[in-house]
């Protein structure tokens, strides 16, 4: 197991889990509507099938917001 | 610029501080700050701006007050409902302080119109509901090397960012316009009113602190907060070396009007 951060708390996650992974056991419906920072470097979409999180890594899910009238 | 006695006193408690003073007020009633949208966010943001003296508002926004835009678009009233919003914004304006010049656009920013508008002032508010526009405002901005303070809310959450030329700008958190197709449902719309303040006047505090130098911008960290629990977190970044806009070697050279779907509440 390793020990990352998500959005600054703790999370124990399965060693070598990737970005796409994260997402689902993180419950985010949406990953289009999701941009996402590793450790200060944002991951292109198309990585995210191939990013592989270890130990103490700091993963920011940064959600696309609108003006709540209109989702997009 | 010579103070009457009156704006010694309407702007006391901003010349009382003592990183503003004179001086600093002085910068604000010199600033022109471009609103665009004069809605959730615009609102609450051009009423502090007018309050705080700055000299030149400009506001965008093609649309009208309809009924449901006042439960949080606190610039507006009741007696309001159909007439046009920077109308509307402007009349409040100059109820709450004449020493404020208010220029109206009722048109849509747009790929053609942006560089033209933008130019004449020194901030831009980005107080959009939508992508296409929220990518548009940043692109202008980045070519036109002009500030600006990104807002988005939904439901009951918040984000902010400054941005000023060689800070990451919007792009380089959120590459493109997330894919019209990508919207879920309209049940996951809504915003909790007092959101659109929370965050509103916390881009206020921005543009002041930009027209007066004073503090540290949000730039390189964009401001989340969800009022259900209200926490509040910032998260670092920094400018991403291939954005398609303000890296050295930019893709977007030209502006875009991105295709906008719609998620309206229909009316029975």
């Amino acid at each position: 197991m390793s020990q990352i951060k998500v959005n600054g708390k703790e999370q124990t996650i399965q060693e070598l889990m990737t970005l796409s992974e994260l997402l689902v056991i993180n419950n985010v419906a949406e990953p289009s509507m999701v941009s996402i920072q590793v450790n200060g470097t944002f991951v292109v979409r198309e990585d995210y099938d191939t990013t592989k999180l270890s130990e103490n890594d700091e993963v920011d899910f940064l959600y696309f917001m609108g003006g709540g009238s209109k989702l997009y | 610029m010579d103070f009457t006695e009156d704006q010694i006193q309407r702007y006391s408690r901003h010349i009382l501080l003592q990183d503003v003073g004179v001086e600093g007020q002085e910068k604000i009633n010199n600033g022109k700050v471009l609103i665009v949208g004069a809605g959730g966010l615009g609102a609450p943001i051009a009423l502090y701006l007018a309050a705080a003296g700055v000299g030149t508002i400009g506001i965008i926004d093609g649309d009208v007050v309809d009924l449901s835009n006042l439960q949080r678009q606190v610039i507006h009233f009741t007696p309001d409902v159909n007439k046009p919003k920077v109308i509307s914004a402007k009349e409040k304006i100059n109820l709450l302080n004449p020493d404020v010049n208010v220029i109206t656009y009722q048109e849509l920013l747009t790929a053609e119109n942006a560089l033209e508008i933008i130019k004449d002032y020194d901030f831009v508010v980005d107080g959009t509901d939508n992508f296409p526009v929220k990518f548009l405002i940043n692109d202008a901005c980045v070519i036109a090397k002009k500030p600006f303070t990104h807002g988005g809310i939904l439901r009951f959450e918040g984000q902010t960012l400054t941005y000023v030329p060689g800070a990451a700008c919007y792009r380089c958190l959120f590459h493109s316009p997330p894919p019209p197709n990508a919207v879920p449902t309209c049940s996951q719309a809504g915003v909790l009113g007092a959101i659109a303040g929370m965050l509103g006047t916390i881009q206020a505090a921005e543009v002041l602190k930009y027209l007066t130098g004073v503090g540290e911008l949000l730039t390189n960290r964009l401001l989340t907060f969800n009022a259900k629990t209200m926490d509040f977190r910032t998260i670092n970044t920094k400018p991403t070396h291939n954005c398609p806009v303000c890296s050295t070697h930019p893709t977007v050279t030209h502006l875009v009007d991105y295709e906008q779907a719609v998620c309206e509440i229909k009316r029975k």
